[in-house]
């Protein structure tokens, strides 16, 4: 039915790879934050609050360009990381990774922060009279209670992970095989005459993969809610 | 056994309590709002004292002057709330061993076994905390308190939330708990009708201040439950 190219294919795996890998390396710093932000007051937590979100509401492109400048080979970010860890962000899918991190973090925090804050702490209070420490008060009893939290942040993140595309391509630029996610494809295809099919073919890959993660997350998220009504 | 003398300021009010309690059931009654439940906080290691001190036996709980504040997690000190306060997220029979698997015991199946048939909680350990009745989720919280193998065992309004029927399922199990279980118990309550029948000992307490010391005697006075 779908007979996709090669090239279709490596686009396709490498927006999965980059989406996967950054929604997993984001969570413990959404979890982090959310938390902060739930439950702990500091001074420039506003600030932190703003920050955070700041690329929901910045035109892609400049959230690319910042990447660009501080990230890049010469960015002071960049080239400190090149230099004492040799890794490199620019022109590579780790940094089309950074950047689809960073535009699905707000969409990540958001969720599991209202999950901690919805937390009744009186249960955190009972497991320590029952001998749990607050790290063990937190992996067993704050942490799976914000399991549907988690997992509707983690979907949100993949979700603009996997198709975020002004950031990326300013960041990373559009290179087949490396940094050429689904969405860059298609905006390629688009552009050069009797690219019409190609670009067809991946908007319905985007449109499957898209609902199947909706519908997981549904799903998982239901089982998550029945738990706590011991169904 | 449990010796207490602490002050604490929460706005307009403040408490300043001292008691000492034997073996047995320790009655704390009094009033709502008489800060009962602050004062059971405070040795359960939930609320810290502004000033004071707190021993438990021979161990020193909380010493304001010589800066000594044991964490809750280390107090052993079973706690059965109001509202029981049972992890939904966990089963029954997760709920029951929570206390002995954070404090590291080993288990102890005969031990478990006596507490589960004294409770009478054996066929509930498959479900979660949601699908039971107000009266199984007290027997639970109860027994998850006991498991822990506390030092002591505070019981604040365990009965509260129950309707008259559930108050008399749960009664005379606590009243086996006192008898067969060797952990002394403090037991909050404003209800003189419960303490009667569970209490050995009463400190009754009046706006933040302990108004009196003594036996059972303290609650005949008190004809008509405190509201």
């Amino acid at each position: 039915m779908l007979d996709l190219t090669p090239d279709e294919w490596i686009a396709i795996r490498l927006s999965l790879r980059i989406a996967i890998v950054a929604t997993a390396v984001a969570l413990p710093f959404g979890i982090a934050v959310g938390w902060l932000l739930a439950r702990k007051d500091f001074w420039g937590k506003g600030l932190l609050d703003g920050v955070i979100h700041l690329p929901l509401v910045l035109p892609p492109v400049v959230t690319g360009y910042l990447l660009l400048i501080s990230f890049g080979r010469r960015g002071a970010i960049g080239s400190f990381l090149y230099d004492h860890f040799g890794i490199v962000f620019s022109f590579r899918w780790t940094g089309a990774a950074l950047a689809c991190g960073i535009m699905g973090f707000p969409l990540l925090v958001r969720p599991i922060r209202l999950a901690i804050e919805a937390i009744d702490r009186r249960l955190e209070d009972a497991a320590a009279t029952l001998g749990a420490d607050r790290a063990r008060v937190f992996l067993t009893v704050t942490l799976p209670l914000a399991l549907p939290g988690l997992i509707a942040g983690f979907v949100l993140c993949f979700a603009k992970a996997l198709g975020e595309f002004g950031a990326t391509i300013t960041f990373v630029s559009n290179i087949p095989g490396e940094t050429q996610t689904i969405s860059a494809a298609i905006y390629t295809f688009t552009q050069i005459p009797g690219g019409d099919a190609a670009a067809g073919r991946l908007v319905l890959v985007a449109i499957v993969i898209s609902l199947v993660a909706l519908v997981l997350s549904e799903w998982l998220a239901r089982r998550a809610g029945m738990r706590f009504h011991g169904e | 056994m449990l010796a207490v003398d602490v002050e604490k300021r929460l706005g307009d009010f403040s408490i300043a309590a001292r008691f000492e309690t034997a073996a047995g059931v320790t009655a704390l009654f009094g009033p709502s709002g008489a800060g009962k439940t602050t004062l059971v906080n405070m040795i359960a290691g939930l609320v810290t004292p502004d000033r004071g001190r707190i021993t438990l036996a021979n161990t020193v709980l909380f010493d304001s002057e010589k800066r000594i504040n044991v964490p809750a997690h280390r107090r052993r000190i079973g706690y059965v709330f109001q509202e029981g306060r049972l992890f939904p997220h966990l089963k029954v029979a997760a709920n029951l061993d929570y206390g002995r698997r954070m404090t590291g015991l080993a288990p102890d199946p005969a031990e478990r076994q006596r507490i589960v048939d004294l409770l009478d909680i054996g066929q509930l350990g498959d479900r979660r905390p949601g699908k039971l009745s107000g009266g199984e989720r007290q027997r639970v919280a109860i027994g998850r308190a006991l498991l822990m193998r506390p030092r002591l065992l505070l019981l604040d309004e365990p009965l509260a939330s129950l309707d008259a029927a559930r108050k008399r399922e749960i009664l005379p199990y606590l009243e086996r708990l006192r008898d067969e279980a060797a952990v002394p118990m403090v037991y909050v309550s404003h209800q003189a009708g419960e303490l009667r029948r569970i209490a050995t000992s009463v400190v009754r307490l009046d706006g933040g201040r302990v108004a009196a010391v003594g036996g059972k005697e303290l609650l005949e006075r008190a004809d008509v439950d405190l509201m």
